[in-house]
């Protein structure tokens, strides 16, 4: 369930201006407003897209919020292999690493 | 007749976003298959185009993920990126919510569809979209398959929309374009990006090509997650557009393009 939470955080604010607004002024209780285990809410204060990718975040949903946080597009592949390398193979979804986490496709 | 265009084409944000990170040649022939696509739609004065998305989480979540989704409104916005990553400024596309409403009221004699009045493209629209239609002057009529949250929208689910829609088209008087877009293999937004199994992506077009319809709904989706990726669930909205045309494909581009991390696939179907 927690993991739906934490999709449905990236989510809105992937899609709304509003919710992209109260990101930027008031995070804290945004964040306050999703059942989110500590680990989640760390990962979302840090913007960690390593461990957040680890944790099963949908692709798909992880690229568009890489993209609203400005993360170049190299950068933002390399942050998802080295989540993998810290925190071990992604734990939930369809968006799993195939590849050997030192081999660039 | 109210059908006057079928095809298919790529959706990958890199089209638009990192097409820079391509040679000159490949970003050419790029630019010339949607340009071909282009000109195909424009010559026939269509009054709509329906586009067949896999929609990316721009509007649909795993709280109510429809099987099958319509638009109808006479205006959408997108793109829901950030327009500097995707390169596509933000603006309104036009719908046509009249004919949304006469499209659905036939689909839904034989298919159940989620109706949408509100609808952000995301790059999976958007990204056609502006390719095909780049001065936004033709009505967009959005529909998705579920290609993102299992259980997916089951293959043979995917050939009788097309097939559905192709009877829903025809009842009505207006000319319409029908486009499905998507990627054949890839592993998008994953480390793996950049990652095309090549001989699968020939071996599919060639089936859709010769609109094998048995072969196309012979995959399973462990298969196609194995060997085509995530991205792979995406075939679907080739196999609607199959099913909806009934004739034979023609590939007017279908070529790796690693950088934006899928083969670059433009091509259109005889309608029969």
């Amino acid at each position: 369930m927690s993991l739906y939470q934490v999709q449905k955080f990236l989510f809105e604010l992937n899609r709304s201006t509003t919710f992209q607004e109260r990101y930027r002024q008031d995070f804290e209780s945004l964040l306050a407003d999703f059942e989110l285990t500590p680990d989640e809410q760390r990962a979302l204060r840090d913007e960690d897209i390593g461990l957040l990718y680890v944790l099963g975040v949908n692709g798909q949903i992880l690229m568009h919020y890489a993209a609203f946080l400005g993360v170049e597009w190299t950068d933002y592949l390399n942050r998802m292999r080295k989540g993998v390398g810290i925190h071990g193979p992604v734990r939930a979804g369809v968006y799993a690493m195939t590849t050997d986490r030192n081999v660039v496709p | 007749m109210s059908l006057v265009y079928a095809g298919v084409c790529s959706h990958a944000p890199g089209i638009t976003g990192r097409i820079d990170r391509v040679t000159p040649e490949v970003r050419t022939q790029v630019a010339e298959g949607y340009a071909r696509m282009r000109d195909e739609i424009e010559a026939l004065k269509v009054d709509a185009l329906i586009v067949i998305a896999a929609e990316h989480f721009a509007n649909f979540f795993f709280n109510n993920m429809p099987v099958f989704a319509v638009g109808m409104a006479d205006q959408y916005h997108g793109p829901i990126e950030d327009p500097d990553w995707l390169k596509i400024e933000r603006t309104p596309v036009p719908g046509n919510a009249d004919l949304s409403r006469r499209l659905i009221t036939e689909l839904m004699k034989t298919i159940d569809v989620a109706v949408c009045e509100e609808w952000q493209f995301d790059h999976g629209i958007m990204v056609p979209v502006h390719l095909l239609t780049p001065r936004y002057d033709v009505p967009i009529i959005p529909m998705n398959l579920n290609c993102q949250a299992p259980p997916l929208t089951p293959l043979a689910r995917a050939w009788t929309f097309g097939e559905e829609l192709r009877r829903a088209c025809d009842a009505l008087p207006e000319r319409i374009a029908l486009v499905g877009t998507g990627g054949i293999s890839h592993w998008p937004a994953t480390p793996d990006s950049g990652k095309i199994n090549w001989d699968w992506d020939r071996k599919f077009m060639d089936e859709w090509t010769r609109n094998d319809k048995a072969a196309m709904l012979g995959y399973t989706d462990e298969q196609i997650y194995a060997e085509a990726g995530q991205g792979g669930f995406e075939i679907r909205t080739f196999i609607s557009v199959a099913a909806a045309a009934g004739g034979k494909g023609n590939v007017h581009l279908c070529t790796p393009v690693p950088p934006v991390a899928v083969s670059v696939t433009v091509a259109s179907m005889d309608i029969v």
